[in-house]
């Protein structure tokens, strides 16, 4: 386990604005994310972690092990971390073989048993025949699993990646996902990944921690972040969530109803505990949960109708742009059949409406 | 031709080139890589060589290391001989003269391999003295190699530290640079030609195989 609570500042200096960061998180078991945009701190935290910078507040500890503490002044240098360190650009050392690579790392071990484990390691991430060769005359592919063996020949404690799959197609990224499950199944090494990528946030975290202008903004599993985003900010990084200003209007609990107006548009939501008459709150909802139809004949009470302002097509659905901002996510095939339609209708299901 | 005053300028300034890259290896590691008090004024303590004039340099080296001084004293009841006016006083003079510079294009050199491999080897455990000599020394050794290449003509060419210390004795502490200010001086015309054409040429090589040492971009990554 792997606790940590830091505070590094950085004062505003010429063209570049100040930053703060002050995290405070937890790593357990399996494979946790720290997600966020870029500039928001996450490859600065995982440095302070791996001790290549100095926080200015907090500490950390890994199994019990107190890494750093600012207020006693303890500050272990990498080297007595236990942290494995795995780079977007492998950082395998250019000038040695991949079996000296390992084996260079292995020279931290005690003698005995050095040899047969970098020839395990090199079994198991099956780079035994290219053992001989330099980083730069194997494949990518390769090249990445060397240095994940390499991270694992000192068995550390914690795994640390930056951003490991940018770059990558896809073949290599999903290789790389499966090397991972095996980190975690068979390894049993506790993993900290750093990503902006949601899907990749998704396949890879049992836990996730969304960071945002050097904050957490919401921790838990992506499931329970996707269900219900804690902030506006989180919301919006996410990128699949419309954001609308509304103003609750009626609060009935008996019923388990609410009635909320956004741009002159009634909606009906569940009831909202802990809110008054009269609030303005942000409503939330997912692109893909409002159901939308073409408009045929007389609206229907309770749905909405509105213009189509642009579509735009991703590989699997098409993003609908209505008046107000509003987005909607449709499955390509749907869209492509109605494509030609300008009303459409609207339904926003009870449920779906949170409210940040 | 008397060729003494060549043999010993090239045995002086291989001396000198090994002792310096010792030197300028120990000095560039401190300043690149260790944290401590008065670091910024060892860098100057190095820069200083360069920018005093050699007499200067040749009277400080006599202070510490003649006959009277305390170092000279030890050096001289520990071989039996003193240390000024022989031909180790010109490697001094030679040392004084190119580890400077040596330290500085070797700093260069270590500092621009990347960074993100003494973080990977850092975070494998590794010692920060087996880094230094396992992955920064050998990822920059050609622009070491060119560095030495450069120092080694630069302690070839010293004549103010060399001329103060090691004196003018012929046949024994005479160096090339030397012995061509003394032909001049005693209107030996020919001598002074043919000793200056001797040094413009080992210049001109060294340059040249010094820039055909160029580290390849390649180890940057």
């Amino acid at each position: 386990m792997l606790e940590v609570r830091l505070q590094k500042r950085f004062s505003p200096s010429g063209d570049s604005a100040g930053f703060e960061l002050s995290a405070q998180f937890q790593v357990g078991a399996g494979t946790t994310v720290l997600f966020g945009p870029s500039g928001s701190g996450k490859s600065l935290t995982l440095d302070l972690i791996a001790g290549f910078s100095k926080p200015d507040g907090g500490r950390i500890l890994l199994n019990d092990r107190l890494l750093v503490d600012v207020g006693t002044g303890v500050f272990l240098p990498p080297q007595q971390r236990d942290c494995g360190y795995l780079f977007q650009r492998h950082a395998l050392f250019p000038h040695m073989s991949l079996r000296e690579n390992l084996a260079f790392a292995a020279t931290s071990l005690p003698k005995l048993g050095r040899h047969r484990k970098v020839n395990q390691l090199l079994e198991s991430f099956r780079l035994t025949e290219i053992a001989g060769r330099k980083p730069n005359e194997v494949s990518g592919g390769q090249r990445q699993r060397c240095s994940i063996a390499r991270a694992l020949v000192v068995e550390p404690a914690v795994l640390l990646l930056d951003e490991p799959s940018t770059g990558l197609d896809t073949t290599l990224r999903h290789e790389f996902y499966e090397i991972l499950a095996r980190i975690r199944d068979e390894f049993a090494v506790p993993v900290l990944l750093v990503t902006h990528d949601l899907e990749e946030a998704f396949i890879l975290a049992d836990q996730m921690h969304v960071l945002i202008d050097g904050r957490i903004a919401q921790s838990g599993s992506p499931r329970e972040i996707l269900n219900q985003p804690a902030s506006a900010g989180v919301a919006d990084l996410l990128g699949l969530f419309n954001l609308l200003p509304a103003e609750i209007k009626q609060l009935d609990p008996g019923a388990n109803r609410s009635k909320l107006r956004w741009n002159d548009v009634e909606l009906e939501g569940p009831y909202y505990p802990a809110r008054l008459l009269g609030d303005r709150v942000t409503v939330c909802v997912r692109r893909d949960e409002i159901s939308v139809t073409p408009k045929m004949g007389k609206a229907e009470k309770g749905s909405l109708v509105l213009t189509l302002e642009a579509a735009s097509e991703t590989a699997r659905t098409a993003l609908l742009h209505f008046a107000g901002g509003l987005i909607v996510e449709l499955p390509l095939e749907e869209f492509a059949e109605n494509r030609h339609h300008s009303e459409w209708t609207l339904r926003f299901p009870t449920s779906t409406l949170r409210i940040l | 031709m008397d060729y003494f005053p060549l043999v010993l300028s090239l045995e002086v300034a291989i001396a000198a080139t090994a002792i310096s890259l010792v030197i300028a290896l120990l000095a560039a590691w401190a300043l690149s890589f260790l944290e401590f008090r008065g670091k910024d004024l060892l860098d100057a303590a190095i820069t200083l060589p360069l920018v005093l004039p050699p007499t200067v340099l040749g009277y400080y080296l006599l202070i510490v290391l003649g006959r009277e001084s305390w170092l000279g004293q030890a050096w001289e009841s520990l071989t039996g001989s003193p240390l000024v006016f022989t031909p180790k006083a010109a490697v001094i003079a030679a040392i004084v003269h190119s580890a400077p510079l040596l330290t500085k294009y070797l700093r260069a050199a270590i500092e621009s391999v990347d960074p993100i491999y003494i973080k990977a080897a850092r975070s494998l455990g590794l010692p920060e003295w087996m880094i230094y000599l396992r992955v920064v020394l050998p990822l920059c050794q050609r622009a070491i190699a060119a560095s030495a290449v450069l120092a080694f003509a630069r302690s070839l060419g010293d004549f103010g530290v060399t001329i103060m210390i090691a004196g003018n004795i012929p046949g024994k502490t005479q160096t090339l640079s030397v012995a061509i200010y003394d032909a001049v001086e005693s209107g030996n015309a020919s001598l002074a030609r043919t000793l200056v054409l001797i040094v413009s040429a080992i210049g001109l090589l060294v340059v040249w195989v010094a820039n055909r040492m160029n580290p390849p971009q390649a180890l940057r990554s």
